[in-house]
């Protein structure tokens, strides 16, 4: 008998339908006309971008839409240098945690147009986004944000959202 | 063991189930759910020793999804949270054990789940044997057929008597809001249906269902002050059988029986029994493992016939059994979950009003 | 502006999965056309085979081969199969006892129709004529000619 078998391979190949529910339907419309809205909790007025369906730490349906800015702060950062299948990005590339302005919980893209070892807490950026003849509702219309060249954000004015 | 700590199951909360939920994500479906069952618990939700929930990622297709589910709760302080990856009746049991230590008073249990987005029958072979099951694809229906025949053979049931399970299940559906499959329907009309995999048909399967429920549980003295007519858990059981369809006997739900006899449904004098048949062949398999008599009213809300959606369907089988007893229909009742193919384990429990 | 958002995702994982002894030797033994089981300290076989008896928990003892034929126990008639399975055709999922085991092995019947189809029938193994190791190296079972 030959032997015996070690290892066998089982893949797997499962087709979804996957829907947007309400908040992040508006939020991809926003984006489709360049614009970042956010949701404001009634109860810990906190803004969360994307908005959704309830506060996470309060469980009430979230108020007011409020528009928020594509500009913001890098709050905490990683550089990444381990390449994964089906990557775009050069290798290596910056992922942050912005804090847009208007909003208090940071949203996390791309940084690009600087150094990664030049990326900083603090280092103000705006989002580059797509242009406008090729904005769909979808994250992709937003490439990656870039530095703006401003002074750096204080410490103080993210230090409670990180 | 020593006797257990009573618990109770103090408030239910369901979202009518649909065919599709095509406006709310998982989260949306759950907060008013949430809401709800808290509010009604006469707890506060800062005050919830416990919160347990059941879902299943491979329904939307992404690892952790459940997480994201959190949301609805307001995980606020930092909460003791724990999840099963099967139907939320199990995370009640899981929670009456948490309860059993003593030392917190209450638990929230909730499940979501939305069959809609994939394709259910080929999901459902996720939960499969992954060497010798799986790489065949036999989807949940086949599986369930092949059940169907076992007991068709062994001279237990007839098509007809399928056919009856599911009209009645569909006539009862009728006064259930929560219900989406429902219907005064002729057996004989029944019968003169194609197979869907014989000797399955339509009827006799469950539907895909979207939907999201919740349970507050609460122990002794605290279920006492926030419920005038708590639903106490007078025995609870969980069993389960070998995985392999072909090393079980298909047609008498063994682990049912054992967990029935250790949960003293025989003891007791059952006005009401939701079992979580969602083949109407299981149904006849649970009821004689049950033991259940025929003046039990079984599946009064329809059972998982009139709505399935998975994960949900099991405790919803606890929540309408409680809430026939929490609002004084009922004095005991039986309420029923199972898991795996063919009823390869079942959870039970014996409920009752004091 | 849209209300309803929909996408297609796919979900796919590529598992290699290690099958540890008993298994190994099951589908290293399917690779050569034929069948084994394993034999528990009751005696039994089972087929396929798990490392442990499944009533009691015991590790099982050897292997035992099992006959390439045996009796169907159950069937389900797929008239509308779905993909990936046995056979692109409608057929018969059955569980069938293969003579010599206790267990009955899941797979499926290229009966041709579902009148051909009946408990306590007899079907025997049709292989694949390239084996690699697997339970698909059973293409399916066919009705056993007298």
């Amino acid at each position: 008998m030959g032997d015996p078998i070690k290892v066998i391979k089982t893949p797997i190949h499962l087709d979804y339908q996957v829907l947007a529910g309400r908040d992040l339907v508006r939020f991809l419309n926003a984006i489709a006309e360049g614009k970042f809205i956010g949701r404001r909790c009634p109860s810990c007025k906190k803004v969360y971008v994307p908005p959704r369906g309830g506060c996470p730490t309060c469980a009430v349906v979230m108020g007011d839409e409020v528009p928020v800015a594509d500009t913001g702060c890098v709050t905490t950062f990683c550089i990444v240098n381990v390449p994964y299948e089906g990557q775009v990005m050069k290798l290596p590339y910056v992922y942050a945690s912005i804090l847009l302005d208007g909003s208090d919980i940071p949203f996390p893209h791309l940084i690009q147009g600087i150094e990664a070892k030049d990326v900083r807490m603090g280092l103000r950026v705006k989002a580059e986004w797509v242009p406008a003849a090729e904005l769909k509702p979808t994250m992709e219309s937003i490439r990656w944000f870039k530095p703006t060249g401003e002074p750096d954000a204080p410490y103080d004015s993210y230090k409670d959202h990180l | 063991m020593s006797t257990p700590r009573d618990v109770a199951i103090v408030s239910f909360a369901q979202r009518p189930a649909v065919r599709a939920e095509r406006q709310a994500d998982d989260t949306e479906m759950l907060l008013p759910v949430l809401t709800e069952a808290i509010a009604r618990s006469g707890i506060a939700k800062k005050d919830l020793g416990f919160t347990c929930s059941g879902s299943c990622d491979y329904l939307i297709g992404r690892p952790f999804s459940f997480v994201s589910a959190l949301d609805a709760v307001g995980a606020w302080p930092p909460i003791s949270e724990s999840h099963v990856e099967m139907d939320g009746a199990f995370a009640l049991y899981e929670a009456w054990v948490r309860l059993q230590h003593g030392d917190i008073d209450s638990a929230l249990v909730y499940s979501f789940g939305k069959s809609s987005l994939g394709n259910l029958r080929e999901v459902m072979v996720m939960q499969l044997d992954p060497y010798v099951l799986a790489p065949l694809w036999p989807d949940s229906i086949a599986l369930a057929a092949l059940q169907a025949r076992a007991l068709i053979d062994s001279g237990r049931a007839s098509e007809r008597d399928m056919a009856e399970v599911a009209a009645r299940s569909r006539r009862s559906a009728l006064a259930n809001a929560n219900a989406h499959v429902k219907g005064d329907f002729d057996v004989d009309q029944l019968l003169r249906e194609p197979h869907l995999v014989a000797p399955l048909r339509k009827h006799d399967c469950p539907p895909i269902s979207d939907g999201a429920a919740a349970i507050v549980l609460a122990a002794g003295d605290l279920a006492r002050k926030v419920c005038a007519r708590p639903a106490w858990i007078r025995g609870i059981d969980h069993r389960i059988e070998p995985h392999s369809p072909g090393a079980r006997d298909l047609t008498r739900s063994s682990s049912t029986k054992i967990a029935g006899q250790k949960a003293g449904v025989a003891e007791a004098d059952i006005d009401v029994a939701e079992l979580h048949a969602p083949f109407s062949h299981q149904e006849i398999i649970l009821r004689d493992a049950l033991g259940l008599g025929a003046s039990v009213d079984v599946n009064p809300s329809g059972g998982a016939l009139g709505a399935n959606p998975m994960m949900v369907a099991g405790l919803t089988r606890f929540g309408e059994a409680a809430s026939r007893i929490i609002d004084g229909r009922a004095r005991r009742a039986v309420a029923h979950a199972t898991s795996g193919p063919c009823l390869q384990q079942n959870l039970v429990a014996v409920l009752e009003a004091r | 502006m849209g209300t309803e958002m929909i996408a297609p995702y796919v979900l796919e994982y590529t598992y290699r999965r290690s099958v540890g002894p008993v298994l190994g030797r099951f589908l290293a033994a399917l690779r050569e056309a034929r069948v084994e089981g394993a034999r528990t300290p009751s005696g039994r076989v089972i087929v396929p085979p798990t490392e442990y008896d499944p009533d009691t928990g015991e590790s099982v003892g050897e292997m035992v081969e099992v006959g390439q034929a045996g009796v169907v126990t159950a069937w389900a008639w797929m008239s509308e199969p779905m993909r990936n399975q046995p056979l692109d055709k409608p057929f018969a999922w059955a569980l069938v006892k293969l003579d010599g085991a206790d267990t009955a092995i899941l797979h499926a019947v290229d009966a041709g129709s579902a009148e051909q189809m009946a408990s306590g029938m007899r079907v025997r193994i049709r292989w694949r004529a390239e084996r690699e190791g697997s339970i698909r190296d059973i293409e399916c079972f066919e009705p056993e000619t007298r």
